[in-house]
């Protein structure tokens, strides 16, 4: 029998770079997480190890925190942001919406040192103010990340339902938690896990702005697997990718919005 | 009135506000001292030092090298995979399109970790190479969510048209299909360069400790000092290059809204 070719064949290179280095490599992670460093075999070791002390558990609340705080804030700010600019009254420009995303083209880094270079100079840089400073950065750097999936959904929004709402007697609070919020729910899902999470893997932000004050999740994977203890940094990377995990359930519940990174483009 | 003069000011405020950090360093590009705040006088001296620094011009190299073979790599396995699983079995196409979600939801720092393990396990040393792998796997997924929805909008006879025409299947890929999706594979090709130019975790933990890309130099001097006076010069450069984009996409982005509006209108 000889090889025809058909047009599903064109995906085997895709699957096989995800098997390799996208599959095999997360139940590596797992292997690891699961195995005693000393003697090579399948232990729960790495797990007593992790809640057995305080200190790794504290840094997983610091980081859920932290996480809650720089969501809600994005929320406060960014919900009016995107409301404004979805609203024809107000806003008829999509340049201002490009505008908001522009700032994710300057280096991560950069933005990021720029932040902290601004805070120090105004005196209320990392040195003094850590928690202040890193909920800046984390902020500054996830708000575009907010304001596009509400922004998107809310494009979608049927606004005469706002003005049926007041019609038939609403006020304005009652109108907004009644009618709005729910109208934008898969907007504000999709918004908080695009913060909630990064956030708390991430940790170059958290290093930078306050002046390594603070230690966030991320960090301190980083600190473990540096000093090359593989299987308890694994572990490590597990809790990660069950938090993701759960994460992504919470998400698939109320929308199906798509990623806004694709819509950087 | 109010309410319309009130909303714009917060919109107007909020990003005066995301924009200060950028033209901080911009502003403080035409001086010479060594942080932002103090002003010793005009003078385009950093725009020298930057050509100057061979350490932060190899970095720059180095960026773009990298950015432009991962998203080349990606563009091409991530659009067979996106044309391939289109024309799979139904439970194949959810197979590929759900593991596709992983790199796109998983943590950053975890997918970096996991990938450093692998290499280690299979006795790779850190080179170009895996940081190329590390960026793929990083921009993929975004090229195969790119181009599925043009193939999702395409027409399904017309393939099938060009082989009754007598195309073969590999011209008929080619002169057919490809200029269908061609906009989504460009979309996809442009967002894999922006993730990856921007990237920091997978290039520290994948990259050879000789290699630095702009993200990796940075962050080593960061760690100590402000941002090095040459970066100020640099950020202006990365600004106008930001800000030529967002202009040519709305400029494309105009000119294809009006195309798609004459062809409605039957002309």
């Amino acid at each position: 029998m000889s090889f025809r070719f058909q047009r599903k064949y064109l995906s085997i290179p895709y699957i096989v770079f995800f098997l390799l280095f996208i599959i095999v490599p997360i139940f590596l992670i797992i292997y690891y997480a699961f195995t005693d460093k000393a003697t090579g075999n399948f232990s729960f070791i790495n797990l007593v190890h992790f809640f057995s002390d305080m200190t790794n558990i504290n840094v997983l609340i610091i980081s859920l925190v932290f996480a809650l705080a720089t969501t809600v804030i994005c929320l406060i700010i960014g919900y009016p942001v995107a409301y404004i600019l979805a609203n024809k009254k107000f806003n008829k420009n999509k340049v201002i919406v490009m505008l908001f995303v522009m700032p994710m083209w300057i280096n991560f880094i950069i933005r990021t040192g720029a932040t902290r270079d601004l805070l120090t100079w105004i005196g209320l840089g990392g040195g003094t103010h850590p928690t202040f400073a890193t909920l800046v950065g984390l902020v500054y750097n996830y708000l575009p990340f907010t304001i596009l999936p509400l922004y998107s959904t809310m494009l979608k929004m049927d606004r005469s339902l706002i003005e049926a709402s007041a019609d038939l007697g609403a006020n304005p609070v009652q109108t907004f938690i009644k009618v709005i919020i729910p109208m934008t729910m898969p907007g504000i899902v999709s918004a908080c896990t695009m913060v909630f999470m990064p956030t708390i893997s991430s940790y170059v932000i958290s290093d930078l702005l306050s002046e390594y004050n603070i230690v966030l999740f991320g960090s301190y994977i980083d600190l473990y697997f540096n000093q090359a203890n593989w299987n308890f940094g694994a572990f490590m990377a597990l809790i990660m990718l069950i938090l993701v995990g759960i994460s992504v359930v919470v998400t698939r519940k109320f929308s199906k919005e798509e990623n806004a990174r694709t819509s950087l483009w | 009135m109010v309410k319309k003069i009130l909303a714009k000011t917060y919109v107007y405020f909020i990003l005066f506000l995301m924009y200060l950090p950028i033209f901080l360093l911009i502003v403080f590009s035409f001086t010479d001292s060594d942080s932002v705040g103090v002003w010793n006088g005009f003078t385009f001296k950093l725009y020298g030092d930057l050509f100057k620094n061979k350490e932060l011009m190899t970095a720059v190299g180095n960026t773009i090298l990298i950015a432009f073979v991962s998203a080349i790599v990606s563009t091409i396995i991530g659009t067979l995979g996106a044309i391939g699983s289109y024309y799979s079995k139904k439970r194949t196409r959810k197979v590929i399109e759900g593991i596709t979600q992983l790199p796109v939801v998983n943590a950053e720092i975890v997918m970096a970790l996991s990938l450093a393990v692998l290499f280690v396990a299979l006795g790779f040393s850190f080179s170009f190479f895996t940081l190329v792998i590390g960026h793929v796997v990083l921009t993929v997924a975004f090229v195969f969510l790119s181009v599925k929805p043009k193939l999702q909008q395409m027409d399904p006879n017309i393939y099938e048209a060009a082989l009754d025409l007598g195309a073969t299947p590999r011209v008929a890929l080619y002169k057919v299909m490809l200029p269908e999706i061609l906009p989504g594979i460009v979309s996809g090709f442009m967002l894999s360069l922006t993730l990856s130019l921007d990237d920091f975790i997978i290039t520290q933990y994948l990259k050879d400790p000789s290699f630095e890309t702009i993200s990796t130099y940075i962050q080593k001097i960061l760690a100590k000092h402000p941002v090095p006076p040459e970066v100020r010069a640099l950020t202006t450069f990365i600004f106008l290059i930001a800000v030529l984009a967002v202009v040519v996409n709305n400029v494309s982005a105009y000119r294809h809204s009006k195309k798609i509006n004459s062809m409605k209108e039957g002309k």
